[in-house]
């Protein structure tokens, strides 16, 4: 048995290895990859807390990562045409500075997962899964019939958004902060699963009524839960956003939620870079296998089959040989 | 002064009523046994207690204040510490984890849980699902003493237990009255180590109140007639 430790540590270096060694052969497209597989490893971190740690199935968080996304591609879409925001009551402008788009993503996305997340909480089981899908397929009509931002047909954002510092126009650069963010995401929530908030929210998705009788308010904790959960989606759909310097209603679509679980159970649910590892795998296997053939999904699902029949544990589970303990 | 009163309680699971009036009252310090047969409703009344069920008619008081309409997370808040039938601890998390997951502030630290449970010491950094039996019950105890509970109640705490880890919960159970002076309900068919710690005996035939007095006061009959030993 490999300690879980050094495996999410490999995991991370080898993101850091690839990407510098692909600066070093003048690959930047490969840097692009390994920032889009940080960039919705991390949504999955987000789904991660609320699905591995809480037991919480939401198959509605492309919602909050449409969200993230929009905040970006709406801040910076006025900025870039110097128009405000509003004028009244008061004059909001719009903004290219990432820290202060990722500030709104990030409090925008948990504010629609406190309104999510206090509704469906209501109900559990295909019901917590029915209620969140719909609330995301609500957000997604409304972007598509949403004319002032682009409609069906997104938005785009010329130039990519600032951090101060650096030139997030080079690859490496954005690769770079993109992976900060994952990696300070990664040690809060990890911090945040040996806390004893995380301890009771792993606890309760094993026995609701025990962790009641020892004083748990469970809806709250799974509340707050969720509302971490979504900031992060969040967060990372303001990123997406920038990388790919556009954004549109897809990024709202249950396709994308369902994109965001499958990284989840293809890295291991529960495991701390499980998210990464799901996601590394998903890149790599759309650019290669997408290359073969358009019909690689079909591979994918063949892997997933196997991950879900025969290695429970994801990725990191199956190199870790431990039992899932949040589980 | 009382810090528990139930009186007239009345509690059903749908349409089958378990519960048709039990009165009981836990004083300050006082340990106090539950008996009766299987299925007399002892347990159903621990569910009421702790707001795991709701009563139909009747009221709960605990330490003068009705908590009839608390949810249960708020009723243990207010100081009850329930160590249910089975030894249900989260068997996902470390002995350290469950214990540090249920800790309040108060008198019962990691040190005095440890102290009364030298093995949960041992076994700190174990999965409690890798834990025996007995271990687990300790840890169920440890984990509701966290909690910094006014009422311990322990629900068949000792059942399909070894003899030798019985003793031992029983000799820790024993500590805890003469050392803590907590308040304890404990549910348990076993006359011998109720005579050590109990001070007062209610015995439930079909969800209500049929005899209470001293453990000493048991007579043959009425262990006949309603324990069934």
């Amino acid at each position: 048995m490999i300690r879980e430790r050094y495996i999410n540590a490999v995991i991370l270096a080898l993101m850091v290895i690839i990407s510098i060694a692909a600066l070093w052969m003048d690959e930047p497209f490969t840097i692009t990859l390994a920032t889009k597989a940080v960039i919705l490893a991390l949504a999955a971190v987000g789904l991660n807390l609320a699905l591995g740690q809480g037991g919480l199935v939401s198959f509605g968080h492309a919602a909050y990562f449409g969200v993230g996304g929009y905040a970006m591609g709406i801040l910076a879409s006025h900025a870039q045409n110097y128009t405000p925001l509003m004028e009244v009551p008061f004059l909001i402008e719009g903004t290219n500075q990432m820290p202060v788009i990722w500030l709104v993503a990030v409090v925008a996305s948990a504010l629609l997962a406190l309104v999510i997340g206090a509704l469906s909480l209501r109900t559990s089981g295909v019901y917590f899964i029915m209620v969140t899908l719909a609330f995301g397929q609500m957000l997604y009509y409304f972007a598509i019939s949403w004319p002032a931002y682009g409609g069906e047909d997104g938005l785009s954002i010329y130039v990519r958004n600032e951090f101060p510092g650096l030139n997030t126009l080079v690859p490496i650069q954005f690769f770079g902060l993109c992976f900060a963010v994952l990696c300070v995401v990664l040690f809060m929530v990890h911090r945040l699963n040996q806390s004893p908030f995380g301890l009771a929210l792993m606890g309760a998705h094993q026995n609701e009524e025990r962790a009641r009788t020892v004083g748990i308010n469970v809806t709250r904790l799974r509340l707050v839960a969720f509302v971490i959960s979504g900031a992060i989606t969040g967060l990372a759909g303001a990123l997406f956003a920038d990388l790919n310097r556009f954004v549109s209603p897809v990024m709202f679509d249950w396709h994308t939620s369902g994109q965001i679980m499958i990284f989840i159970i293809l890295g291991g649910v529960a495991r701390l870079c499980g998210p990464l590892a799901g996601a590394s795998l998903y890149i790599i296997l759309e650019h290669y296998l997408g290359g073969l053939s358009e019909y690689w999904q079909i591979y994918l699902g063949l892997i997933l089959l196997f991950v879900v029949l025969f290695a429970k544990g994801g990725i990191v589970g199956g190199l870790a040989r431990k039992e899932v303990r949040h589980g | 002064m009382s810090l528990l009163e139930l009186s007239g309680i009345t509690a059903s699971y749908g349409a089958s009523q378990a519960l048709f009036g039990v009165d009981l009252t836990v004083g300050e310090g006082e340990v106090v046994a539950l008996m009766g047969r299987n299925g007399m409703g002892k347990s159903t009344t621990i569910k009421v207690i702790c707001r795991l069920l709701k009563n139909s008619e009747g009221s709960v008081r605990f330490a003068g204040q009705d908590i009839s309409g608390l949810p249960a997370h708020k009723a243990a808040r207010l100081g009850l510490g329930l160590v249910p039938e089975g030894r249900r601890c989260f068997t996902n998390l470390t002995v350290h984890e469950n214990l540090y997951a249920s800790a309040r502030p108060g008198e019962w630290t990691f040190e005095r849980v440890h102290d009364l449970f030298p093995r949960l010491k041992e076994r700190e950094r174990q999965m409690a699902g890798s834990l025996s039996g007995g271990e687990q019950q300790m840890l169920a105890i440890g984990r509701a003493l966290m909690t910094n509970p006014r009422l311990l109640i322990l629900d068949e705490a000792t059942e399909g237990l070894a003899p030798v880890v019985r003793q031992e919960i029983w000799a820790a159970i024993g500590a805890l009255k003469s050392s803590s002076g907590l308040s304890i309900l404990v549910v348990d068919k076993t006359i011998a180590e109720l005579r050590r710690i109990a001070d007062h005996v209610v015995v439930l035939e079909r969800g209500a109140n049929v005899w209470e007095g001293t453990i000493d006061g048991l007579t043959t009959d009425v262990k006949d007639r309603y324990l069934g030993v």
